[in-house]
């Protein structure tokens, strides 16, 4: 697959746009995933995800074609969710008070940052359990973890995708299952 | 009852991770067998896992790829004229250069067409488009016609050029530099590259603008 792809890109590289269509819908499922995974939200996901493919579309030429196009691709995607993420929450001000609201600071207005009442949780559908339990982790973890089992990609790769030594991937993936495993131990 | 090793915890991600010795897994197991707070462990952090796994495929929408064709930048006409410049930017300064330098060449001979120009002596006498060098007067410094008639009567120290013009000289007219009438677009150019070619020298030693230009 990818030598199709390989061939694809010097396609798109030398003005066939039309190339860049077959690129998109071998990745687009799984691009689309993991941004959903990460922000927890469709709209958001597919932004962020469409988003990645027109800035691979216009970076391509940066992309070093003896690598793997996938892994570059997916970098673009989880470091444009990780800013996602961080923009819609500034850390400094989460106790300042969202403007007109009558008192509400911004801890209120974020999805799952505080839990949700236990009977709420036991409530759920199972999917829906899936993506809240995803969405409490740490960003830190978050993004090591869905690549790890909901793209199911080796460690070598996911350390290749988030620019991290091995080791410190494994860290991560490794206080991930901890932080799940507190989060999860009434299940 | 004595705490569990420290590295029994380690072991477990280890194994969660496919990437556990057979001696530590050896430890690891006994270890389970006796230690139920470490089999609990293990076991939670075994169903997180499967837990997340259970997670369900999600697929892009519906006309995903269709609206991110819809929204790629056009690639423009010239876009690959662009490309070339930015792999040889040395070739694209060159050509940059002289296509300025042309432009340049042609826009001056063009505009100069009509107007009377003449370099700046105190003592020249301007009448309609006729440029006169009175007699008994002395003009200091290169004499630089254009588009007008030049009447030599006096002394000229320096050497004179007419461009688009015609020149008199009178019996009492004196020239100590060369004398040069140029006339055609050919010529003038040729004499701009003459006279460029001398400053174009020093010009090439410093650093050339259109580099920076991409």
């Amino acid at each position: 697959m990818e030598d199709i792809v390989k061939k694809r890109i010097k396609q798109v590289l030398k003005g066939d746009q039309s190339a860049f269509e077959e690129i998109v819908s071998l990745y687009q499922n799984r691009l689309y995933q993991v941004c959903y995974r990460m922000l927890g939200n469709r709209h958001e996901a597919e932004d962020i995800a469409q988003e990645a493919f027109i800035r691979a579309y216009i970076n391509l030429h940066t992309f070093d074609q003896k690598r793997k196009f996938s892994t570059w691709l997916y970098r673009i995607a989880t470091n444009l969710c990780i800013d996602r993420i961080r923009k819609k929450k500034p850390d400094t001000f989460l106790d300042a008070p969202v403007p007109g609201t009558d008192g509400l600071d911004h801890y209120s207005s974020l999805a799952h940052d505080s839990p949700l009442p236990e009977e709420e949780v036991e409530k759920m559908e199972q999917q829906e359990r899936v993506q809240y339990e995803i969405s409490r982790l740490p960003d830190k973890y978050r993004s090591a973890i869905v690549l790890r089992y909901i793209e199911e990609l080796p460690l070598q790769e996911i350390s290749e995708i988030l620019e991290l030594p091995l080791g410190t991937v494994k860290t991560r993936i490794h206080r991930g299952r901890e932080a799940l495993r507190k989060q999860m131990k009434k299940l | 009852m004595k705490p569990c090793p420290e590295e029994i915890v380690q072991y477990m991600h280890d194994y969660l991770d496919g990437e556990i010795t057979r001696r530590d897994e050896q430890i690891l197991s006994e270890h389970l067998e006796k230690c139920q707070a470490c089999q609990k462990h293990m076991d939670q952090l075994s169903r997180s896992v499967a837990f997340l796994k259970s997670a369900s495929h999600i697929e892009a929408p519906e006309g995903f790829s269709d609206r991110i064709m819809a929204s790629l930048p056009k690639e423009r006409q010239g876009a690959g004229v662009r490309r070339w410049f930015g792999r040889h930017p040395m070739l694209a300064a060159v050509a940059m250069f002289v296509l300025l330098a042309g432009l340049a060449l042609f826009s001056n001979f063009n505009t100069s067409d009509q107007q009377l120009a003449v370099s700046t002596q105190p003592n020249l006498v301007v009448e309609g488009n006729k440029v006169i060098v009175p007699e008994g007067e002395k003009v200091e410094g290169d004499l630089f016609v254009r588009n007008g008639e030049l009447h030599i009567e006096g002394e000229v120290e320096g050497d004179v050029t007419v461009i688009n013009g015609s020149k008199y000289m009178a019996s009492t007219a004196v020239v100590t530099g060369k004398i040069e009438e140029i006339d055609r677009a050919f010529e003038w150019l040729w004499y701009t590259i003459k006279s460029g070619v001398k400053e174009g020298l020093s010009v090439f030693e410093g650093p050339d603008p259109d580099d920076e230009e991409k």
